[in-house]
This record gives structure tokens, C-alpha cells and sequence, in this order.
């Protein structure tokens, strides 16, 4: 078993994993920059070809604390204010360290150029054209940690515990898939940058390889999650016809630019009947919409896959190719001719709102045990407005690799007793001779219940029954076969995603059956309007765990943080 | 609510979906299988054919209905963005998420100018970010 030390652990080498890597190492600590996949290839980060906002002010005036208000009012009275105003309050410098690092912004007479987005009462969202904001920004981040010093990057190593002792990190335990080895790391400081949960859904726009691994490794090591019932649905995902090659959610952006007819399977407009204003601009926020869509294709009003129609026949083809170049060549390249056909779109699991529990410093309860980028929760309440992903992945990641190389200096104290359990672990996942299903098979099952019980609608009838169908899944645990072999096992892989999957759905859903309303993202059938008793957080911790047999989650309620914010 | 599982069975994840395992079409992929050790086979699976999908679908379907051991190096699934799934399709260097299939069939082989791993896994990983 190999053993290394540093200073301060990343988990996760997305946008904010990269982020938090360049600042602790700014501060001279030593860092591990550790990524399940390639390093700056995984994660959500890459997948985000919209905007990112901030207030700039470049495209007209424009403030932080007006970015603070669109935030807050997106969030339904649910977000963690200080959070959400570090985010807004640095987001611009960020930006305008990325544009120095070689970021190519869109750009118009000298300035950056900015749009609006749903949710945004100011042009405040930057981009890269075409479709390309989330692979040029992981592009910079990633050619930033290679030439920054004291950065260690290792590709294909994911972390399967952080192991705390005395209420304290000490450091974590990896396994090598190229080996199929683990590698206990000793380092006073962790950072969970491992993105949130959207592969726990059947239908996900994200990377693949998010199945809510920073959540499970927060709350095994003893921290809490915040507000795990709000998964962001991105109403418009593309369904049909088949396309390959392009991000599914790629149609936001067309939106915003050109405008684009939504249309049920009759060709009616339909937002307005529930009470958004559409008329082929994109103002109605992201919760409506998925709700709109779902409930047109449940009335027997969807398009023939199941979503709705997304319609550019009428706008003119030197508009289209004006502003999407190369886009509409690569549609067609799928035999989709916009000015011939209308699209099919329907609601996908797009982004978690939820996640770990942190303070103003980015630190969960556990000292040394820190989080960045999706993984932490709260910032966006009940809903997140579009651009602030790609925001929280460079604020928080810049802001957590700060304060964990702070908390470095303590020392670690580790102890290679720390890795018996995980190494026992595997040991007898390699000696099994199993007759269940492989772990990859029961993701796919988890997968379907998540969508059918807890996804965009959701009632307390279906979350027990959701509740109980992850118990009998969790119960396979002991019997799933895994392959022979130890290098590149993907089902030693498989299996530990599947752990983090489960807890992450367990939490999705204790904590959505004790929401009884709809807020936000959080739709109950059985309770379709917000209510005021509701205006709380609900954290989510394995403190209560008594057994395997009963519930292994515990959740609680906590009153909204109300703290000064304008001092930021 | 029937109506909404139905139409949501499409495209899960934007990969192969139940609708596939459904179809009677199928076209066969040969699959290159072995280690660095060993002088490999290749194993020829039939796949549910569904128009427009990808040779990483039906990779993905391979491994989790018919055979997990089978390693594969993949990111983003379908949107071309992550860069990791390359592979020798018919001869060509492609992305596998983007090289489309036939019911012609098609045959997947790890990229040659690079050491095999397993499977269809290839040595892609920066020197400098590797363990040993």
C-alpha cells in the first residue's frame, strides 16, 4: 500500500477541485489533486457550455448585491446567505483572473461581453462561444494547476473515505484503478470537490461519474448535509431525435439568443397556463417550466417521445448560423435541420442545490474537512438561477483551497490504522464469489426509482416507496458479484459509486418526504404550495444511525441563517 | 403518471435506453478483450439496435446487460467534451461517443500507439499524474 502526504487533499479535479488545488498551493502549501477520471476531464464542469455569472459590469451597470438579490430571490427564502454573497461578491474577480489566465471570453468592442439568463436582472452572464464555456474554463484551470507549483495530480485515484480522529481530518484512504491498489494519504486538510449527485437519476445531464461521492464521503467521515430534497430539474433537456456529440441541455442557449417556440404535442403554447409568460423568450424560471412541461405530457399533451416540442422553424437560417456557426453544421451532422423540424425536449436531472453543510470559511463540522464547488450546499436555496455553477465552482474553490491551507498548519498525526477497515473491506470484496447482480446493474435500478419517486413531481406515497426499494437495494450490498481482476476493475469502481449513490438517494429522500410543500425545485403532488412552516433548512447526518434494519439517516430542521449579508 | 415514466424510459441518461432492450433489430460489435499480459481475443456481442446511437452505447449496454468486466474509459457519455473515450473503431481512431453505429455492426479495438491497460482501456494518462 502506498502512502503519501500532504498538506491539503483535493477530492475532485472539476472546475472548483481545480480552483481550490491553485489556491492552497498560492499559499504555499503542499497539494494532491486527486480525480476518479482524467484530471480536468470529469466532473460537471466540462459539461457546462452556458454562462457563468457575475457582476462585472462590463455589458451595462450592474452590482454584486443585485446578483445577490436575483440569487437569494431564486432560492425561495431557503439560502445560506453569507454563502450566497461570498458567491456573488467575488465572482467578479474570478472572472477577470480567468480572462488573465488565458480564458477567451466572448468579447465586444473590448469588453466581455455579457447576456442575461433566466433568473438574472442584468446582463451578467459570461460565455465562450461556440457552446464552449465549460471546456475552455477547464481548459485554463487545468493548464493553471500544471504549471503551478506544489500541485501533485493524480489521474484515475478515487477516494473512498476521509478518515477523522478525535473530531479532526487526518487524511484518506484511495483506490488506484490502474492498479487496483489502494494508497492511504495523510493530510491535515481536505477539500470534497467531487461535484453532486445527478447520476443517482435515470435521466442526468451531467458527467457520468457524479453519483454523489463527496456526499457520502462528507457525512461517513461525520459531517452534515444541507438541504439534499433540491435537485434542479433543467426543463429542456433534449430527447429526440437521437444526438450525439452535443451537451442535451444545449438548448438553454439557443434560447437566450434566439428565441425558440415551446410547444405540447398539439404545437399550443402551454407556459402560461401555469403561470409563466413565454411567448418564445425564456423568462419562465427553471421549476416552472419542468413543471409545466411534466404536467402537459401526463395530461396526454406531450410529443410523441414523451416531452415537448422546442420549435426554431421561424426564425430565418443566416440568424441561426450567425449566432451558432459550427453548432448547426454538428446538428446536422445528427439529421436535425432547425428550420425543418421542431425538437424534442423533456426535464433531466441537471444539478443539485443541496449538499454539504459548511460554514463561512467552507469548513463542515469536522475540523479540516472542507468543500467546494457543487458538493456545498445552501448557496442556492431551493433553486439555483442559470449561471451560478460555473460561479460556485471558481468562488469556492478558490475561497476552500484558501481556508484549508490555513488549516494545514496543524499537523496530521496520522496513524496506518486508519486504513485497516477500508483495506479489509476491499479484501473481501475480491474474494467474493458472488451470485448477485454486478454493482453497475443495481446503479441502473437505483437510477429508476430515483426518477419515478423522487424526481421533478414527487409525493409522500412514492418517497416511502422509494425509501424501501433503497433499503432492498442497500441490502444486495453483501451479495453483488464482482469481476475478476484488479487492474482497471471497473466494478470495484462500480461498487464504491453505488455506496455513495445510495446514502446520497437516502438523503434525497428522507429529506423530501419531511418537506411537506412545494418550494423551488422540491415539487409534492400531494402538497403543491409553499408553505410558510417550510421556510427552514433541513440537515441531514448519520448521528442517529442505530442499525442496519432502520432508517440509517437522521434528519433535522434548522431555521434559516438571517445574517448581516451587505458586509460581505 | 403512467404517461410520464413511459416517456421518460427514453434516452435514460441519454444512453441506450429501455426502448433499446425492447427492440427486435440488433447489430453485433466485436469487441477487443485482454490485458498488457496477454495476447487478447476478440468477443463479439449482440447489441439492441437503435437508430442514431453511439458505439459507447452500445459499449455501456454491453456492460451492464451482458458482461461488467468488460473496461472502458468514458466521461462526459455523449457530449464530446470530456476527450477520454477514444478507441480504434473499423480501423479509425475515433470517440466512441460520437462514431455512430449501423446494423452493419462494428469492431472496437484499444487505440494502437498506446499500451494496453484492459480491454479497450489505453495508457492516456499524463506520465506525471500516475501513482507509481
Amino acid at each position: 500500500m502506498t502512502h503519501l502526504t500532504t498538506d491539503v487533499l483535493v477530492v475532485g479535479a472539476g472546475g472548483a477541485g481545480m480552483y481550490a488545488a491553485i489556491s492552497a498551493a498560492r499559499e504555499g502549501r503542499s497539494v494532491l489533486l486527486l480525480d476518479k477520471g482524467l484530471v480536468g476531464r470529469g466532473g460537471a464542469t466540462i459539461m457546462a457550455q452556458m454562462t457563468v455569472a457575475a457582476a462585472i459590469a462590463h455589458e451595462e451597470p450592474d452590482d454584486w448585491t443585485l446578483h445577490l438579490e436575483d440569487t437569494l430571490e431564486a432560492g425561495r427564502g431557503l439560502c445560506h446567505e453569507p454563502l450566497s454573497a461570498m458567491l456573488c461578491a467575488r465572482a467578479p474577480a474570478r472572472i477577470l483572473d480567468m480572462d488573465r489566465w488565458g480564458t477567451r471570453w466572448a468579447r465586444e468592442g473590448g469588453h466581455i461581453k455579457q447576456v442575461t439568463a433566466p433568473g438574472h436582472r442584468r446582463k451578467r452572464c459570461c460565455y465562450i462561444d461556440f457552446l464552449s464555456t465549460g471546456p475552455a474554463v477547464a481548459a485554463t484551470l487545468r493548464h493553471q494547476v500544471g504549471s503551478t507549483e506544489r500541485i501533485r495530480r493524480l489521474s484515475n485515484v478515487t477516494a473512498i473515505e476521509v478518515c477523522v480522529d478525535e473530531g479532526r481530518v487526518r487524511g484518506a484512504v484511495a483506490l488506484d484503478l490502474s492498479t487496483g491498489s489502494l494508497t492511504t494519504i495523510a493530510a491535515p486538510a481536505v477539500v470534497l470537490a467531487a461535484g453532486g449527485l445527478t447520476k443517482i437519476f435515470r435521466r442526468s445531464s451531467a458527467s457520468t461519474n457524479m453519483g454523489g461521492e463527496a456526499y457520502w464521503l462528507a457525512l461517513e467521515a461525520g459531517a452534515e448535509l444541507v438541504d439534499m430534497e433540491f435537485v434542479q430539474f433543467f426543463p429542456i433537456a433534449h430527447l429526440a431525435p437521437r444526438l450525439v456529440g452535443m451537451d442535451p441541455i444545449m438548448w438553454d442557449p439557443f434560447r437566450y439568443k434566439l428565441g425558440g417556440r415551446l410547444l405540447n404535442g398539439s404545437f399550443e403554447e402551454f407556459i402560461h397556463r401555469y403561470g409563466g409568460e413565454d411567448e418564445g423568450r425564456y423568462t419562465a424560471p427553471r421549476d416552472l417550466a419542468s413543471y409545466a412541461i411534466l404536467k402537459e405530457v401526463e395530461a396526454g399533451r406531450g410529443s410523441p417521445h414523451g416531452g415537448v416540442y422546442l420549435d426554431f422553424r421561424h426564425i430565418p437560417e443566416d440568424q441561426l448560423r450567425s449566432a451558432f456557426g459550427p453548432v448547426i453544421d454538428r446538428l446536422l451532422a445528427n439529421g436535425i435541420d432547425l428550420t425543418r423540424v421542431p425538437v424534442e425536449v423533456a426535464p433531466t436531472a441537471h444539478y443539485h442545490m443541496g449538499g454539504i453543510a459548511v460554514d463561512e470559511r467552507l469548513q463542515t463540522r469536522i475540523e479540516g474537512l472542507f468543500a467546494a464547488g457543487e458538493a456545498v450546499g445552501g448557496a442556492g436555496g431551493a433553486n439555483r438561477v442559470s449561471g451560478n455553477a460555473i460561479t460556485e465552482a471558481l468562488v469556492f474553490g478558490e475561497r476552500a483551497g484558501y481556508f484549508a491551507a490555513a488549516a494545514a498548519g496543524a499537523g496530521t498525526g496520522w496513524s496506518s490504522t486508519y486504513a485497516e477497515p477500508a483495506r479489509a473491506e476491499l479484501e473481501t470484496l475480491r474474494q467474493r464469489k458472488g451470485v448477485g447482480p454486478a454493482p453497475g446493474a443495481v446503479q441502473l435500478k437505483l437510477q429508476d426509482l430515483m426518477w419515478e419517486h423522487a424526481g421533478p413531481f414527487r409525493s409522500g406515497e412514492g418517497l416511502e416507496r422509494a425509501a424501501v426499494a433503497i433499503g432492498d437495494l442497500r441490502e444486495q450490498l453483501p451479495d453483488l458479484t464482482i469481476s475478476e481482476g484488479e487492474v482497471f476493475n471497473l466494478d470495484v469502481q462500480d461498487y464504491y459509486e453505488l455506496k455513495a449513490m445510495l446514502r446520497s438517494a437516502e438523503a434525497v429522500v428522507v429529506s423530501a418526504l419531511q418537506r411537506v410543500e412545494s418550494r423551488g425545485a422540491h415539487q409534492r403532488l400531494d402538497a403543491p404550495q409553499m408553505s410558510a412552516a417550510f421556510e427552514k433548512n433541513q440537515l441531514v447526518s448519520l448521528d442517529g444511525r442505530t442499525g442496519p434494519t432502520t432508517p440509517a439517516l437522521w434528519s433535522r430542521w434548522r431555521s434559516v441563517v438571517r445574517s448581516e449579508v451587505r458586509s460581505a | 403518471m403512467e404517461s410520464l415514466a413511459l416517456g421518460c424510459a427514453i434516452g435514460g441518461s441519454f444512453g441506450v435506453s429501455d426502448s433499446v432492450v425492447r427492440a427486435s433489430v440488433t447489430t453485433s460489435l466485436s469487441v477487443w478483450r485482454g490485458s498488457a499480459q496477454e495476447e487478447g481475443r476478440v468477443e463479439i456481442y449482440e447489441v439492441p439496435f437503435e437508430e442514431g446511437m453511439s458505439v459507447l452505447d452500445a459499449l455501456r449496454w454491453i456492460r451492464t446487460h451482458v458482461d461488467p468486466s468488460l473496461a472502458i474509459r468514458y466521461s462526459c457519455i455523449n457530449a464530446n467534451a470530456c476527450h477520454t473515450c477514444m478507441a480504434l473503431v473499423d480501423g479509425v481512431v475515433e470517440y466512441t461517443c460520437t462514431a455512430r453505429l449501423t446494423t452493419a455492426g462494428a469492431s472496437v479495438a484499444p487505440l494502437p500507439k498506446r499500451a494496453v491497460v484492459r480491454d479497450l482501456v489505453t495508457d492516456t494518462v499524463p506520465s506525471d499524474e500516475k501513482l507509481e
